[in-house]
Formats: C-alpha cells, structure tokens, sequence
C-alpha cells in the first residue's frame, strides 16, 4: 500500500503547476548568472582576483564551468529552499484545505503509511530539483564556459584545485546538498502535518530558516551550544569538498545531524498525523 | 453479536474542546438495511459518522463495525466500506479517471480501467471521465463522489448529507443512485440526510439523535405507524368541516392551520370517504395534500 500511495503522489506532483515552478525559476535563475557571467564574467572575476594579483598571477581560463558552477551553487542554495518548501510544505495541509484528507484517511491505508509516501514523493521531487540544479549548474556551465581548474576563496584563503580533481568533489557536494534539502522538504512536510492551510507551512519553513541562519551568524556566545546542532549551520556543508585537504570528520558529522533531524521530522509528522482529529 | 449487525455503536461521546459534540449515541445497523441517520443541524450526526470513519477518535463509547474495532482492524474494516462525508473533494488539476484511479489505488481492491469506465457509466457521468474536476458542477462531483464509494464493491455505504447543497434535480439524480444501490446491488447503507421525505422513501430502520444523544431507533414503518397519514385539507368552511370530521370520523385532534387549512390524521383508506362526506355537506374542498409523517414525528421528537 505504501508504493501504491507513493505512485499516486508522484502523479499528484507532476500534475500540479507548482510543481513545475521550482524547476522553471531554477533554470530562468541559472539561465541569468549564466548570461551575466557571459556578458561581464570577466570583470565579476578581476574584482575578485584584483587583491591577489601583487602576489599572484592567474593564467589559463579561469572563468570555466566549474568556477560559475561553485559561484551558482553558492548562490542558489539559500533560496532553493523556498522551491522545494513550496511543493512539500503543501503535501499534508493541501490535502486538508482541498478536503481530500477525508477520502485519502478513509481507505485501507494507515495514517503513517499516508505521511511516508508524501515523504518519499517530497525527497525524490526534491532529488530532482537537485539533478537538475547540478546539470544547469555543471553540465551546461561547462558546455557554455569549458572546463578548467578552480579557485576558491575560503576564509582561510585562496584553494586552487587541479580540474581533474573537481568533478568527484561536485558529486559528493550535491549530495550533501541534497541532504540539506531533504532537511527542509521533511521540515516542510512536518509542519504541514500541523496545519489546515497550504501557506502556513511554507511560510513557517522559510521562517525558521531565516531566524535559524541568524542564530547561526550571531557572535554571541549564548548560542554557542545550539550553533552545532541546527540543520542551518549544516547547510553550506556541501562547501567543505572544496577545501584542500577535505574536513571529512566535519562532512561526516554535518551528514549524521541532518539525518537526525529528517529522521525526528519524519516521526514527529506521523505521530502528529496519527493523533489528529480529520474534521476538515 | 448479532452476526448481521454491521455497524454497532455504543454510548459514543466526542468532546471538541470544551464542546461536547456527541454525548451518548448508540444504534446499531443490519446488513441490507437502508438506515436513516437523523437530527438537526449540529446534533453531532456528522462527528458520530467521523468516529465511525476513525477520521476522528471517540472518547468514550465502543464502535464496532463488521464485529472489528479499529483498534485492531482498521485497513479490513475501511477495505469493506464506501463513504462520502458532507461532500466529495477530489484533487482538481486531475481528470475524473485520474482520481477514481488513484482512490481505487489505495481502496485495497484491483479495478481495472474498464470498471472505472463502467463506473462513470453508472452515476450518469458517461464521456466526462477526461474532464478536470475543476470543470465539475456540484451535482457532478457527488455523482463521482458516489462512483468512489462504489468502485472496491463495498458491502457498505456510509452517505453523509450526499444532497447537501444540490438543485432539485440533482437531488433527485442522487436519491434514484440510493435506490439503485439499493435494489441492484443489496448494499448496506447508511444515509445521513436533512431531507426527511428522502428517509421516508428509502429507508427500512432509522435513528434520530438530538443535542448529542440517541432519541428514537428502530423500524421506520413501526415508528411513523404506516396505516395512518396526516393530510393536509383546505374548505371553504373551517369550522362545518372540522364539527363533521370530529362528528363522523371521532377524530377530535384537529390542528387548524389558518382560517380555511387543517390538518388531520388519518387512516390511509378514510381519505376518499372523508372527501365525499364533506362535498356531500355542502362543503368546497378545495386540496387535499398528504403530508410526510417522518417530518411531524421528527418535529414531535426534537421538541419534546
């Protein structure tokens, strides 16, 4: 019953317009830095480099695919998150403000099989979302700006990685990306367990995000002890391949407290969905 | 347990809050009964119909529905039952066949396309089963609400308000579908309804709950006492046809409605004499209209 139920999400998502929004805003997104970087990449790139140049000189092409795919993905990342909110905030609560909740909760189906199957539907859209990010972000930035070595500016200065030894790094980063995502889609999902109304769990999504991020950039050491344990703080994790040597301790321990927090998530929607009185 | 009980309930309460929506509700239905649910507006009739759904939990008080408790049975219990509460919702961006599929999907019975097809053929919404719901007029959705109910072969229906908000036709549309699950296909049903002459006309077995508790259950023709109508009569002369009619008939309880209606209760048979005999005194009879029983005995219950 639970693929059953899961099949007839994926047909629920692919059917509504909104689903389609995240991917069309991700590519008219990508589709600008990418003609901005076409047109004026090279001074973007001089005003980056300019304080280095006393000290270094930049040969080669260093305006390639793999550097606007770094620059994308340090862009988009912080409003992906409304993209897939969007759809799986809208999971359990649309159900409710449709009053199809009703009919779904009156079949031989179980309440936790219910939350499951839009769980396993919101990670594969958010899957997806991912995929096409990297493709638009990878694939289509080295097709446009050719490939080449990377260089990052990371707060402990200047990383310059060899092109043959980007790609892996790109494939692990999306994943922890993707990881980061599935966070906020389960999140999504959780607080529209909660909720009557669509909004209300896509709104509450991006709130807690935003006021999450600022605990995490506040210096003040009363918040010291939760800093570690938000799923915000884990966010940028996919960063950490970029660094040379990679922080494998610090990727493992972002990986295992965002699963944490899918895996509570995911408990705390089916117990709510469980309890609740259906008197939509 | 009587073995064809399907439906038993027993002192459900249902507390919202401080709002004690359902009090003491007990009834209990038979298989192949047409069993009327009724009660006024907020009489718990739809929380009592949601307990037995488990779309919400009772406080107190047992349901047992085919000799399971859902505590237990739950996906078999639901495997056997087809409902509509208040009125259907369906997912808009999708087709007609799309949504039959997927509730058929999880109704825990194989159907195939060509059923559903037979389906929509059923309710009367032949060649519509590509339209978006969206698309939908309310008459159409509770026709397909009805064809959801219906698709896993239910052995019982649970229909709760299914005219709620229909035009005249449309709600005679519905109630020929009741009678047709009825007579074609022996299902089990429960209706909850405010139209009372639908009851009257369809249902065998009836309960009527008030402010959260059972009033009355049982047969309706026992309940209404077939033999007798009250018919509605409008003279010329009030006061010569209720003298005659208490002279002739020994009918004292007279309820005089305006200067020229009354209504009386009456043997079925009597009707045709108690007109002849008020022509034969000079008297114009200008209507006689039956009156639906369920409505008086409803009213008498829920004021008393």
């Amino acid at each position: 019953m639970l693929l059953k139920n899961t099949y007839n999400e994926f047909i629920k998502i692919l059917a509504k317009p909104r689903s389609y929004l995240g991917i069309g805003a991700l590519t008219l997104l990508i589709g600008i830095i990418l003609f901005a970087m076409k047109a004026d990449g090279s001074s973007f790139i001089s005003f980056v480099t300019s304080s280095f140049e006393q000290t270094l000189s930049f040969n080669g092409n260093i305006l390639n695919g793999n550097l606007i795919a770094f620059i994308i993905l340090q862009m988009l990342i912080v409003h992906i998150p409304l993209l897939v909110a969007l759809v799986t905030g809208d999971l359990i609560s649309g159900e409710a403000a449709m009053g199809t909740v009703r009919m779904l909760a009156t079949k031989p189906i179980s309440r936790t099989n219910i939350v499951l199957s839009k769980f396993i539907a919101g990670a594969v859209y958010t899957f997806v979302l991912t995929i096409w990010l990297g493709f638009l972000a990878l694939i289509v930035a080295k097709w446009i700006f050719g490939t080449g070595d990377l260089i990052v500016l990371n707060s402990d200065g200047l990383v310059i990685l060899k092109s043959d030894d980007i790609l892996w790094r790109y494939g692990l980063s999306f994943l922890v990306a993707y990881l980061a995502l599935l966070t906020i889609s389960t999140l999504s999902i959780c607080l529209s367990a909660f909720a009557e109304n669509s909004i209300g769990p896509i709104v509450s999504t991006m709130a807690i995000i935003i006021l999450f991020t600022i605990i995490g950039s506040l210096d003040v050491s009363v918040f010291d002890n939760i800093k570690p344990y938000l799923f915000t703080t884990h966010m940028a994790s996919w960063r950490s391949f970029f660094e040379d040597p990679v922080p494998w301790g610090r990727i493992q321990e972002s990986i295992v407290i965002l699963l944490i927090h899918n895996v509570v998530l995911v408990s705390a929607a089916i117990y709510k969905f469980n309890k609740k009185d259906i008197t939509s | 347990m009587n073995p064809n009980t399907i439906i038993k309930v027993e002192h459900l309460t249902k507390r919202f809050g401080t709002f004690q929506a359902v009090r003491d509700v007990s009834f209990h239905v038979n298989k192949g009964d047409v069993f009327g649910f009724l009660g006024p507006n907020g009489a718990g009739k739809s929380t009592t119909i949601r307990c037995m759904l488990s779309l919400i939990k009772n406080d107190s008080g047992t349901i047992e529905m085919f000799g399971n408790s859902y505590d237990k049975n739950r996906s078999e219990i639901l495997s056997k039952i087809g409902s509509i509460i208040e009125k259907p919702d369906f997912y808009k961006y999708l087709s007609a066949e799309k949504n039959l599929e997927i509730f058929a999907r999880i109704s825990g019975a194989t159907v195939s396309k060509k059923e559903i097809q037979e389906m929509l053929d059923f309710v009367g919404l032949t060649g519509r089963g590509k339209d978006k719901i969206g698309g939908f007029s309310h008459g159409m959705k509770q026709r397909l609400g009805i064809a959801q109910t219906l698709l896993h072969k239910p052995d019982l229906i649970i229909l709760d308000e299914p005219t709620t908000g229909l035009d005249p036709q449309g709600i005679i549309e519905i109630r020929n579908l009741i009678l047709r699950l009825k007579t074609e296909q022996n299902k089990t049903i429960l209706l909850s309804s405010h139209q009372l002459s639908e009851i009257e006309l369809i249902a065998n077995r009836m309960v009527i709950i008030n402010k959260g508790k059972t009033i009355v259950e049982g047969d309706v023709k026992e309940l209404l006492n077939a033999q007798e109508i009250v018919v509605k009569i409008e003279v010329d002369k009030l006061n010569d046809a209720c003298n005659l009619i208490s002279n002739s008939f020994g009918i004292q309880d007279v309820n005089r409605i305006n200067e020229h209606e009354f209504e009386v209760n009456i043997e079925k048979q009597s009707v045709p004499k108690l007109n002849a005999l008020l022509v034969e005194h000079g008297i114009e009879v200008h209507s006689i209209e039956p009156k639906r029983k369920l409505e008086d005995f409803f009213m008498k219950i829920i004021q008393s």
